[in-house]
């Protein structure tokens, strides 16, 4: 904690307590029928997407996941903007042509979540590529889950990155189930770091609960990244604390799992408790922010929900830049 | 000034003058150098498995980059390095490789401006080599061109000659959408003028090969020559045939093909693809559709069987549309 200075700590928690609004807001409205498609959830994970984007600007890129609102908000896309694509409206980040899962701005960085399980690996590997040649230290993250650490773009991009000495952090969030299946299924080492030995690459394990230590771990692999000391496999293990997509009832998780996890896991509990032990932030600025987080989705909601749909005109266009 | 040049040294002087004119441009593919990491020649050992790209990477070692066999890895690579700026040409050494990459090429690079809602640019050109007549059998000789077509984002290039190769592929690189440029393995040791200096030919022109009142025919990519020994031996006949190559066929010059239509009110497409979804299909339905009062006899398509390729020479031969073959469809409706 002793690189965090008190402004860093409070744009953290706003950070996580975003994420952990906008997703709990959004779990509450879908139930009422009003937000199309599908939505897959990122409450529980805060830690992680905040504690490796508080080391990025906006040259660096991020190649996220179907569970991609919790980057976007850690990346610094528009939240105005995120809940009207959720929406699928005209005043969204992708004009309502994207919705939940293609939310991008490349303007902030964010290569966009991404439908495809595991995608994000070769798009990072080429941002990384276009990195180094611009040669101004940029660097690329792809988060992928323990259920893309199986596909083989992930594990090509691992090899593609090292044969070709990347600044690229494979970000290995570890919720526990691809989907319903669970990661001791799926995966054969007690970690999905122990694969980076595989591709002779550093591969760390963190409590991905736990803010600090996933911004330390990351601040590590970024840091070597920038350097030019190549890619880095970084797992955070942490917990979703709703299904795989909003619906799903979580017939194969434990009775009592998720609820033991809220209680011991949460990543928000466990930041404020550190955040406030070490002196440097008081209980009150943290409530304070809670407010004014809680107001911003109040007004993300109204506006998403008062705003424009696309016309018939947007249908066609964006397709291509010349025609 | 113009000299007689390969189709292969044409696609190789594009990239070649596009590379000097444009850093940010790379290229990407398996062998593209070749001997990166060997114990011999350190670079430009192959220059592609045919020879395309032969003498880049001694001219621009840092932008012309080897890559393993992972496909999806690197076609990807591609596409993101695209997004973030760069101007990549990616090689796909053959079409039918397109099975363990195609994520990368339909879900990414052809939906990011769309879903992204207008934002993104992603400009990379994905080269690849089409075609039979190698007795290459049937995962490395398929025609499947019609396949990126028919998907929204992406634009598709077939030239015929070196002079639209070279002049289509710069056009593709300068191009801001992505492009699957089609390269026929049969062509790349075939002659033809091409002019030393930089051109771009336009996408969406079709280029009128040869002018006749008879019948159309519409030919892609290799089948446009053909299509032209075809129509020579008709000449003979005295049947005058106007043979019209797409050269892009996303977009497509529906334009040119229809008014010929219009003129001949006669159709052969000729495909040397498997028939079923087709640009034989495709070109068939919008003629019927647009310029059904035009026709004066059935449209005829000439495409290869709905089989996979064969490896044998005696099959292979009966395989690809024929010049006889295209010569009796021309009859049959006259």
């Amino acid at each position: 904690m002793a690189e965090l200075k008190k402004e860093d700590l409070l744009k953290a928690y706003r950070t996580m307590r975003e994420i952990r609004d906008f997703e709990e807001r959004l779990h509450k409205e879908f139930a009422t029928g009003k937000i199309p498609g599908f939505v897959h959830l990122y409450a529980g994970e805060e830690a992680v997407a905040t504690g490796v984007c508080m080391h990025l600007n906006d040259e660096d890129r991020v190649a996220s996941t179907h569970r991609g609102h919790g980057h976007c908000i850690a990346k610094g896309v528009d939240i105005l903007g995120m809940m009207a694509e959720i929406y699928g409206k005209k005043t969204g980040s992708c004009g309502g042509k994207g919705g939940s899962m293609h939310i991008a701005d490349l303007d902030k960085g964010m290569l966009g979540a991404n439908g495809i399980v595991g995608a994000g690996g070769p798009l990072a590997c080429g941002a990384a590529l276009a990195a180094k040649f611009k040669g101004k230290g940029g660097v690329a993250v792809v988060f992928f889950g323990d259920g893309a650490s199986n596909q083989g773009t992930i594990l090509e991009s691992m090899n593609l990155a090292n044969i070709w000495n990347l600044p690229v952090i494979f970000l290995a969030e570890n919720n526990g189930y691809a989907e319903s299946t669970g990661v001791k299924y799926n995966v054969p080492t007690p970690n999905i770091a122990d694969r980076a030995a595989g591709f002779n690459m550093p591969g760390v394990t963190v409590n991905g609960n736990d803010f600090f230590a996933v911004y330390e771990a990351a601040g590590e692999a970024i840091k070597r990244a920038r350097e030019g000391g190549g890619p880095t496999l970084l797992e955070c293990k942490t917990n979703r604390f709703y299904g795989h997509f909003e619906g799903d009832a979580m017939t194969y998780k434990a009775p009592g799992e998720v609820k033991q996890q809220r209680e011991e896991c949460d990543s928000l509990k466990i930041f404020a408790a550190k955040a406030t032990a070490s002196g440097l932030v008081t209980a009150a600025e943290l409530e304070a922010i809670d407010k004014e987080v809680a107001a911003l989705i109040d007004e993300a909601v109204e506006k998403a929900v008062a705003a424009p749909n696309p016309t018939e005109a947007d249908l066609l266009t964006d397709v291509y830049v010349s025609y | 000034m113009s000299r007689k040049i390969s189709y292969k040294d044409a696609i190789n002087e594009a990239l070649s003058q596009e590379m000097e004119r444009d850093g940010s441009v790379i290229v990407l593919g398996l062998d593209v150098s070749g001997g990166s990491g060997s114990e011999g020649q350190k670079s430009d050992a192959w220059g592609g498995v045919l020879g395309v790209t032969k003498g880049l990477s001694l001219k621009y070692p840092d932008r012309i980059i080897d890559t393993p066999i992972s496909e999806s890895s690197y076609l990807g690579a591609a596409v993101g390095a695209a997004a973030c700026g760069m101007r990549p040409v990616v090689e796909l050494m053959f079409i039918d490789f397109l099975g363990v990459c195609f994520d990368q090429m339909m879900n990414q690079a052809a939906k990011f401006r769309y879903m992204f809602g207008g934002k993104a640019v992603t400009p990379v050109t994905m080269r690849t080599m089409y075609g039979g007549g190698f007795r290459a059998a049937a995962q490395h000789s398929q025609v499947l061109y019609n396949v990126p077509t028919h998907i929204p984002g992406l634009k598709v290039v077939v030239p015929s000659t070196p002079y639209d190769a070279k002049g289509l592929l710069i056009q593709s690189i300068r191009d801001n959408d992505p492009v699957v440029f089609m390269e026929h393995k049969a062509l790349y040791a075939m002659k033809g003028e091409v002019p030393e200096e930089s051109y771009t030919i336009p996408f969406g022109q079709a280029n009128v090969v040869r002018e006749g009142k008879d019948v159309t025919i519409v030919a892609i990519g290799r089948m446009v020559h053909t299509a032209g020994q075809a129509a020579a031996s008709l000449a003979k006949a005295g049947k005058e045939c106007e043979i019209i190559d797409p050269r892009t066929i996303s977009p497509i010059d529906w334009d040119t093909i229809l008014k010929s239509v219009e003129k001949t009110g006669r159709l052969v497409v000729v495909d040397e693809a498997n028939p079923r979804c087709s640009m034989a299909c495709d070109i068939s339905a919008k003629v019927a559709q647009d310029a059904f009062k035009a026709l004066k006899a059935p449209i005829r398509m000439v495409t290869a069987p709905h089989t996979p390729p064969p490896f044998s020479g005696a099959l292979e031969d009966l395989f690809i549309p024929s010049a006889a073959k295209i010569e009796a469809a021309v009859k049959a409706i006259l």
